[in-house]
Parts: structure tokens; sequence; C-alpha cells
């Protein structure tokens, strides 16, 4: 069956918020409101969230991953580059010391954490990305979108939504 | 005390503003963009005659091995300190009135640690041989000395600029994406598309997006003080007379922040002017910069109390001797214009009328930094001149006008990175802005219905 993508520009948040609530609590043939809804916003809105339901975010493992890689590589390579020192004198001085030593650790720890933190937004935040067809530069100034992804089938009571709520600019796209 | 910002500002204002300021700045702009090429070109001369003549046209020899150099290179290090630290710190604590501000400031920690970096290159004469201090494994068998705080520094510094760096840009993506959208057709246009990474303000983006920038700014947080404290530990770890002070890390991080918070100022004050950003860079934010520089201004006065105490009561004679050099030798009055400038002149800040007086604080806020820099030169040049043996003692040496232009240049270099970052990227975050009308004009909205419903 294709697919459709319609695209739902909206004034406030108050407005996209009953829509989504709408969509939530209907039953579309075609279309399932926890995959194919996305919502377009110009800011960093924590509402969102609470009526789209809470959705997992895994970053926080990209940071474990990256401070402890980081922090171990700086250990073993400093205490690797320090092993040359076997073939010096040392006069009696630890080969291998741990007070300096934990000070490139702690930095590195840090940059590795920062850096993969950085990989780990690109990766779960689908960046670098093309912009999809459906994408209205009214959403980077005001407005919110609600872009649905539905069976043709599923279309036209999504449309029906849409307009029931005053969607201020409709927008869709026949896809595959 | 008036609003932060006001609750109407219609968000496609806010977008026009800020683009504008991309495009169209006052004349201003260009006539400091020409000044700060006209002083950096003098750096570049006087770093040209140094490379092909040697270090002798600084007039460093030994014992002034630091000179101006190194004074200077501290000072730009502490000058990048309250960029990205005051932001991080304010984001974590959620006050929302950084929103308008942060983005130069994070901008300022970046020019500020590349011009420091240039001052380690400037200051090592031989700079073709800078590949000497690169850890690699060799034929001569030179490792690096890890247990150097000179070698933590580097690493300091090289983790904190590329963080503070990744800091800026992933804070600056979704302007990148309102930059992208709405300016005309051109070489501009190109470059948002690519550098906001086809960012389209998804629910994913955002939630992802969240937590990214709370997670950088949380690193940031102890990179920042451990940056300077190691900056501290260069001094505080050898056994130069007046260096040997266990107060050092914390005196340095009061007085990076320090004068940070002084340069935030000044830079607050001429982007308000330059870009007409009066609207957004408002005189209530401005009074909450001064309130917290001069709160910083205290704890920088008390630990050079503590610093001096120390040394005072320390029983080491010869950093006593430093001190008392200091204050009543050839560095006199310098160091007294260090404590004039870095103890007296705060207290301007206290005056409320002064807090929100733009020729008043911008005036402070130069005589703040002109003394953050004779600090950092009061503890480079006197503990040289005036070492444990006497007859290394050198009280007369004078800086060259080749070592003056150098640092002269600098200020040009620093100020042409930032005008030009400031005519590419929005030095005024839009979408933060926007959060910030859109949480007080929900909070007004609350207080209505409250009034409503009390009556």
């Amino acid at each position: 069956m294709s697919k459709r993508s319609i695209l739902a520009l909206y004034n406030n948040f108050d407005e996209a918020e009953a829509v989504v609530k709408e969509l939530r609590t209907t039953t579309i043939k075609g279309f399932d409101v926890n995959d194919d809804l996305i919502i377009k916003s110009p800011i960093e809105h924590p509402e969102v969230e609470e009526f789209l339901g809470n959705k997992p975010v895994n970053i926080q493992w990209f940071t474990l991953v990256g401070a402890l890689s980081g922090g171990l590589l700086a250990f073993f390579l400093i205490a690797g580059a320090q092993g040359n020192f076997y073939a010096q004198s040392k006069g009696g001085k630890p080969i291998v010391p741990f007070p300096p030593d934990f000070v490139l650790t702690y930095e590195m720890f840090i940059l590795g954490g920062v850096y993969i933190t950085v990989l780990g937004f690109l990766i779960c935040a689908g960046l670098p990305a093309k912009r999809s067809p459906l994408y209205s530069a009214k959403v980077s100034e005001d407005q919110i979108g609600i872009l649905v992804d539905a069976e043709e089938s599923a279309a036209a009571t999504l449309k029906g939504i849409f307009t029931k709520h005053k969607a201020l600019e409709i927008q869709e796209e026949a896809g595959k | 005390m008036g609003k932060d910002i006001r609750e109407d500002i219609a968000w496609a204002q806010i977008n026009n503003d800020v683009l504008k300021s991309l495009e169209n700045p006052r004349k201003l702009y260009w006539v400091i963009l020409f000044a700060a090429m006209l002083v950096f070109s003098v750096g570049v001369g006087c770093e040209i005659y140094q490379y092909n003549v040697g270090l002798g046209a600084a007039n460093m020899d030994n014992p002034h091995m630091w000179g101006l150099y190194i004074a200077t290179f501290i000072f730009w290090i502490g000058m990048s300190h309250s960029g990205t630290l005051l932001s991080a710190i304010l984001h974590l604590m959620h006050a929302d009135w950084r929103k308008p501000i942060y983005r130069f400031a994070e901008a300022m920690t970046t020019f500020s640690l590349m011009t420091a970096g240039l001052f380690v290159m400037v200051h090592l004469g031989r700079l073709w041989q800078f590949y000497y201090a690169v850890p690699y494994p060799s034929e001569r068998w030179t490792w690096p000395n890890f247990q150097s705080p000179l070698l933590w520094d580097a690493m300091a510094i090289f983790t904190y600029l590329s963080s503070s760096v990744i800091f800026l840009y992933i804070g600056s993506i979704p302007d990148f994406a309102i930059a992208r959208d709405n300016i005309h057709p051109g070489w501009r246009k190109k470059l948002y598309s690519i550098l906001a990474l086809g960012w389209e303000g998804t629910d994913r983006q955002w939630r992802n997006f969240r937590v990214t920038y709370l997670t950088v700014a949380c690193f940031l947080i102890p990179l920042a003080v451990s940056v300077h404290s190691i900056v501290a530990s260069d001094f505080a770890m050898s056994q130069q007379p007046g260096w040997h002070v266990t107060s050092f890390p914390p005196y340095f991080v009061a007085g990076a922040l320090y004068s940070g918070c002084a340069a935030i100022i000044t830079l607050f004050i001429i982007l308000r002017y330059v870009f007409k950003f009066e609207e957004y860079m408002t005189l209530p934010i401005l009074k909450k910069t001064v309130r917290l520089t001069f709160a910083i201004a205290m704890v920088w006065t008390y630990l050079n109390c503590i610093e001096f105490t120390a040394t005072w009561y320390s029983h080491d004679q010869v950093a006593k001797d430093v001190l008392i050099q200091k204050a009543t030798g050839p560095y006199a009055p310098f160091f007294w214009g260090m404590i004039f400038c870095g103890s007296v002149v705060p207290f301007a800040m206290m005056v409320k009328k002064w807090q929100t007086s733009i020729p008043v604080m911008f005036a402070v806020s130069l005589l703040l930094n002109v003394g953050m820099w004779l600090e950092r030169w009061m503890i480079v040049a006197p503990t040289y001149s005036h070492g444990y043996y006497p007859w290394t003692w050198d009280h007369n040496q004078w800086p060259s006008l080749i070592q003056w232009g150098i640092v002269f240049g600098s200020f040009g270099w620093f100020t042409l990175l930032f005008m030009v970052f400031c005519k590419i990227v929005p030095s005024v975050s839009m979408y933060e802005v926007k959060e910030m009308v859109y949480h007080r004009s929900l909070a007004k909205k609350k207080e209505e219905l409250g009034l409503e419903g009390g009556h």
C-alpha cells in the first residue's frame, strides 16, 4: 500500500497539543501515532514530550563509553610512553608516576566524553540529514509543524482532523 | 529593575533583528574591524622581525625568560574562562538571562584561547623547531616530561579549546537552520545549510539536543577550572620566589573569571550598539552581569590578600623581598595600578545608577581588564627580576618595543576574529531568546489568570 506524508502547521503549542491528543485517542487504520508522528518546533519545548509520551534518549551511554575510553586510552598511552624510560636512568623515581598521569587522564576523560557525546548526538538525532521535502521555513520562525506518515486510506481522516483544529497550512506529498 | 526582555516581542521579529545584524551593522563595525586589522598587522610585523633576528629582539634574557609573552598568554587564557564556564554554569542553573549574551561569550572563549595559543609559539622563538615539543617516538629519544605542568597545560588547553568549539557549535545548530531558512540565496545560505546539518527542529532532534548540550555543559565546568588550575601550577609547582604559593590555583581561577566577566561587559556594550541589539542585550541583563563581576572582583581581592599574607608569613625571605620589590621598586607603579584597577575600580559597580550606565560601565570594564593584564605581568616579571641568587638579579629589565608590539597585535587579532565571527554567526541565540520570551509570556499569563481568579 502506498504511503502519504502530510504536514500541518499551527500557530501555537496549545493547538498542536489538541491535535496530537485527538490523534492519540482516535484509531485510524494505516496510521500508528507512536511511529508515524513527528512534531517540528522552533524552540526546545518540554511540553511536546508530555503530550507525545516519553521517548528514550540514549546519549548518556555514548558519554559513558567516551569518557571511560578517553581516560583509559590516556593512561595507557602515557604509561606506555613512560615505559620507554626503562632504558633510561630515572634516579629512583617511579617509571609510571600516578599523580601527574592522573592529570592527563582526567583531561582525556573529559575530551573523550565530549567527543563521543557529540558523536552520539549526531547518531541519535539522525544528523546530518537531508531536509525532508515536507518542510516549512515557518517552523524555524514561529509555527509548530505536525508531520504524519500514513497509508493513503488514512490521509483523508488525518486531513479532516488537521482542518478541524484550524491548521494554518496543510502540505502533502505522495510517498512510495 | 526592569524586565530582562519584553514578553511581547514577536518571534519573527527576533529572527529579523538578529539576521539583520549579519548584514547591516552600524558603521562603527567597519571602523573596529579596520582598527583591529591595523593593530594586528603591527603585531605581525614585530613577529616577522623577531623571527628573523631572534628572541634578543624582544629584549628577553636570562633571567627574564618569559616576559610579556607568557604574562599575556595567561591573560588570554583567563579571558577565555568566563565565556564557556559562565554559560555552562548559568545553563545548569536555568538562569535564562544568559540566553541573549552567551553566544558571544562562548565565541570570546574560543578566540581568546586561539590568541593564547599563539603566545606559546611566539615565546618559543625558534618556531621551526616546535616539533621538538610534540610527543612522538623518534631517534632523538626526547619524550616530553609528563610530570611537567607545561605539558599538562598543552593538553588542558587543547581539551578546553576543542570542547568549547564543540559547545559553541552544538548550541548554534538550531540558529544555523533559522539562518538557512530565512536568509537570501548566496554564499551565506550555502554555508548555513552545511552548518545546520539538515536540522528541522523535530521532537527527536530537540530531545537529543537537550541532553547533549547539558552533558557537554557538565563536562565544561570542571574542565574550565582544571585549565586555569593547571596554568597556575606552571608557577606554583616551581621553586621560584613568589610563585610557590598554595592558593595560586583558586587565585588564578578567580582572576580568570574576573577578567572574562569584565570582557563580557565590554563586548556586551560594543555589540549592543554595533548590531542594534538594544532589545535583547538589555540594561537589566547588563546590571546582572555587573553584579556578578563585582562579586568575583571581591573574591579576587580576597585571594590577593591571602597570597600577600602567605608570602609575608612564609619565612621565605626572598619571596618576601620580591613582594616588597613589587610594592616599592621599579614595578611599583604597575603593582599599584593593578591594585587600583582590580580592587578599587570595581567599587564603582556598587553605585546603582552606574550599574546601567553604558559609558561608565564601558570605562570600568576596560580598566578592570587593564588591571588583570597588569596582574599577570606582576606575577611573571618581578619574580624573574629577583631570584634566589643575587647574581641573577636584574631589576631594570624593560621589554622591547617588539615585545610590546606583539602583545598589542594580539588584541587586534582577537578583535578581528571576534568581529568577523559576529558577522557570520548570529551573536544572539535566536531560538533561546524565543524560549525566554515564551516562558516569560506564559508566566505573565498565569499571573494574570491568578489575579482574575483572586477577584
